[in-house]
């Protein structure tokens, strides 16, 4: 090309995708483009308009909105839209206007063409966009839906059930009196609580399930007698999710296993039994593309490269108006599926573990509640039967691999060594049951503050039994130690919200981030460990901290709207935390949690001060509640 | 700052009668095509004009004894500009003046010695801009050095309408009751430069001083213009001189 044009292909060289394109086909590029100006306000791309471009943002910004005129994107320098539309019929699907004055590069179909035949990456580039445009324009509802909405909404009513004495006539009858396509079948068990429930008669346990397949294949095929008992035929590989896993999750159960049935347990009771049906009925075909993206990857390295994904997510949702549960849900999901698809290479390439073990996660992503700056707590919990020499070696190579896996995804190691690298953090579930009752009983401040991480617990992999044992004792023997919450609340008021003298509000001196709050440290945070308290004191078996506050909300501990105060508290702080880490994302800044004053709006500052004073208010409460804790006083 | 002293009127009343008194008497052929090319009429809305950025890089800014070092030109309407038609062009002073004079274009002496003699483009040039109205920022350059240049060469100059994108600032910033309140109140006056007039409108910052790319940096300070201060069917004639 005649060195000329320098200006537009100079420009166009440092932005995605075309900074790896090679230098002929830039020149190319660069060579075809047409330039024109739009004025803040103006349409660029009108609905249903033919298109034969699509278009680069030279300076200025845009928005990119949906059929139904809800904003789907904003864009600014460098970034490209529009290409979708070539790809499919030459139809503008999602109209485009300047939101600020706007120069923008068409570039004409043809060079698309030549760029997507010639290039294998920028062919990925356009391409990937497409099935998360269809997705965002085609649904009613957000994308991130699925991920979000738990199993247990799409149970109509409960599982049909019978015992495993039952003759396959009676329960071919009872299907079809329930128009059932799927039956489970219960046995009678004894002393192992582990993986019973009472189903009204007496305790019991799944067996297994049999759908109408299973009625042709494994009986009428087989010339079986219709006495029969049906415990005899029934398929014992049972395949179930618990009630509180995300829609995604459950269709990728099923889809992993191939099964079309689904058995939804709370703990062990089962609650019902959703059909694959029911989830294609809820969700279009289109369907999310990052956690399934995470469960087909076969290596570290490419889990790795979904990061930015988890980010454009992120800060997608908070663009939406999502509001933070949605998003912390929405990211704990996502971490899981990462820890999930590390166990599962992992035991891919160990072998199958020598005892059940549970990779238990703590701190946010049990809660629900991760963002996009975190790092990893999580431990292993072990069945009894582990023998230290024996085993050992298996489960701290396993925790290894998943926590260098995790690094190389975005969760960066655990700065208090929490993590199942760690021996200690790595122990059978009775020694476990140990530590739990030693904090509870013997608070010191080191437990505390294990307290304040391993209080909030999940199972991320394996046997999530393992777990809730650990979080059945704690709902159990919290409450009664005043002595324990007493502690913990000392704890708890040891971060006091950002507020001055004279109530304005003050900023960290920390050094690095001077004239900035860390929302983390001085509102979140505390709000956690606050409301923690009280579930605990309350004998709540929660572990997300909107629903402490509903289950706090039952009692009568908070006086009434104090519990609704601080909702509404939290979820301030929440978004501001999260909306300003978008911001960073967006201006190319690593996210993290201080907010600069400068950055945030004179309502917004207002805001911010009455959350903190609730915050404030609360702890002062806390302070009333367990006296042990007012030897301490507050800090400024 | 270029010193912006109108040397001569240029402003025609009657483009149109001017064009085909010059299309009758012209002899040289490219001259006589290029004025027989009917131009819009000034009652054309801009939204319907052909236009052709055009800048050019001199040794000096007195066409009598400075010389043509580099010309731009972009095709462009208001709806696109099209740099794929562009036309860039280094030509060779006819005298040995450029030694001085380097500093103002970035144009190299080896660029400059292997080039053709103004005389080679002309015919292309004037083929390119025929039927279009050409776009300059400060015409004060533009006209009289395309006159001269081509007088020299051909026996006759060529003289057109322009849009002049700096009057066209200088009409906004220099000459309301606000600008002259400013001088009043001894406030220096608003820049009406190339990249000063584009960052108004929240243009890009281009490297100057390349004939082609102050073309194009022309064209979309002409589109954003028209697009803040006009109307798509402004007629031409409320804009060119």
């Amino acid at each position: 090309m005649d060195a000329e044009l320098m200006e537009i292909r100079q420009h166009m060289s440092q932005f995605p995708p075309f900074d790896a394109l090679s230098e002929a086909l830039l020149e190319d590029l660069a060579g075809h483009i047409e330039v024109r100006y739009f004025k803040t306000g103006s349409d660029i791309l009108l609905l249903n308009a033919d298109v034969d471009e699509f278009c680069y943002i030279r300076s200025g910004a845009v928005e990119v909105y949906r059929r139904q005129g809800d904003l789907y994107n904003r864009l600014g320098e460098g970034d490209i839209f529009g290409h979708f539309h070539l790809l499919r019929d030459h139809v503008v699907r999602f109209p485009a206007r300047a939101i600020e004055d706007t120069l923008i590069y068409f570039i004409p179909d043809a060079v698309f063409q030549r760029l997507c035949d010639a290039d294998e990456h920028f062919a990925d580039f356009v391409e990937l966009e497409r099935p998360r445009l269809e997705t965002a324009a085609e649904e009613q509802r957000e994308a991130n839906d699925m991920m979000v909405t738990r199993i247990r909404r799409l149970l109509s009513r409960a599982p049909v059930m019978v015992g495993v004495e039952t003759s396959v006539q009676n329960a071919a009858l009872k299907m079809s009196e329930d128009q059932a396509s799927a039956l489970l079948v219960t046995e009678p068990c004894s002393e192992d609580t582990q993986r019973c429930f009472h189903n009204g008669h007496e305790m019991c346990r799944i067996r297994g399930i049999m759908t109408n397949s299973d009625f042709r294949t494994r009986i009428v095929a087989q010339g079986l007698p219709a006495q029969t008992a049906i415990g005899d035929v029934v398929s014992r590989a049972l395949i179930s999710v618990q009630a509180d896993v995300s829609i995604y999750e459950a269709m990728l159960a099923m889809l992993r296993n191939n099964v079309h049935h689904l058995p939804v347990l709370h703990r062990q009771r089962p609650l019902g039994i959703v059909h694959l049906s029911d989830i294609i009925r809820y969700e279009t075909h289109s369907g999310l593309y990052l956690v399934s993206n995470i469960f087909s990857r076969l290596s570290v390295e490419g889990l790795a490269r979904l990061a930015p994904d988890v980010r454009a997510a992120f800060v997608r949702m908070v663009r939406e108006g999502a509001n933070s549960q949605m998003i912390g849900t929405a990211l704990s999901t996502i971490g899981r599926s990462f820890t999930r698809r590390l166990c599962e290479l992992a035991e891919e390439s160990l072998g199958p573990p020598p005892v059940p073990y549970a990779f238990m996660v703590n701190g946010s992503m049990a809660r629900n509640e991760q963002g996009i700056v975190t790092d990893q707590d999580n431990a292993l919990v072990l069945d009894n039967a582990f023998d230290p020499e024996e085993h050992d070696d298996y489960f701290r190579r396993l925790a290894t691999f998943v926590s260098d896996g995790l690094d190389a995804c975005g969760y960066t190691y655990c700065k208090g060594d929490i993590m199942a690298t760690n021996a200690r953090w790595r122990q059978p579930l009775d020694v476990w049951k140990g530590y739990f009752r030693e904090w509870i009983n013997e608070p010191t401040p080191e437990t505390l503050l294990h307290s304040s991480i391993f209080f909030d617990l999940d199972s991320a992999y394996g046997e999530a039994g393992l777990v809730e044992q650990l979080q059945d004792l704690i709902t159990e023997q919290a409450p009664r130690s005043s002595r324990f919450l007493a502690a913990m609340a000392r704890n708890a008021l040891n971060r006091t919200p950002p507020l001055g003298f004279f109530r304005t509000i003050v900023m960290e001196k920390d050094g690095k981030h001077n004239n900035s709050i860390n929302l983390k440290r001085r509102g979140t945070a505390p709000m956690v460990d606050l409301i923690r308290i009280h579930a605990l004191a309350c004998g709540s078996s929660a572990q997300n901290t909107f629903e402490r506050l509903d289950d706090i909300h039952q009692t009568r501990l908070l006086a009434s709207g104090v519990s609704d105060k601080l909702r509404y508290a939290f979820e301030f702080l929440c978004m501001s935390r999260l909306r300003h880490q978008a911001i960073d994302i967006d201006k190319n800044r690593n996210p993290d949690n201080n907010i600069e004053p400068e950055n945030v709006e004179s309502s917004e500052r207002h805001t911010l001060k009455d959350a903190f004073q609730v915050l404030s208010n609360a702890q002062k409460f806390l302070k009333f509640r367990y006296p042990m804790a007012g030897g301490q006083t507050e800090r400024r | 700052m270029l010193p912006i002293r109108p040397r001569q009127k240029t402003v025609r009343d009657d483009w149109a009668a001017y064009m085909r008194a010059r299309a009758d008497a012209a002899r040289d052929a490219a001259v006589k095509r290029y004025f027989a090319t009917p131009l819009p009429s000034w009652d054309t809305p801009i939204t319907d004009v052909p236009m052709a950025a055009l800048d050019m890089e001199t040794t000096g800014l007195d066409e009598r004894r400075h010389a043509i070092v580099s010309l731009g030109v972009v095709p462009f309407t208001l709806a696109r500009i099209t740099p794929a038609r562009r036309r860039y062009w280094v030509v060779k002073p006819p005298r040995t003046l450029f030694a001085s004079s380097i500093t103002h274009h970035h144009i190299t002496h080896s660029e400059i010695a292997g080039a053709p003699d103004f005389d080679a483009i002309i015919n292309e040039l004037l083929s390119l801009i025929a039927g279009r109205i050409v776009v300059v920022h400060f015409r004060n350059i533009e006209r009289p050095f395309l006159e001269a240049a081509v007088r020299a060469r051909r026996g006759e100059g060529v003289m057109f309408p322009m849009i002049d994108t700096m009057s066209l600032e200088a009409r906004l910033y220099r000459q309301t009751w606000w600008a002259r309140f400013r001088r009043w109140l001894g406030r220096s006056p608003v820049s009406i430069r190339l990249n000063a007039s584009r960052s108004r409108y929240h243009l890009p910052l281009y490297q100057g001083h390349h004939a082609l790319v102050d073309a194009l940096a022309t064209a979309e300070l002409l589109q954003a213009q028209v697009a803040t201060h006009y109307r798509p069917e402004t007629p031409l004639g409320d804009l060119w001189c």
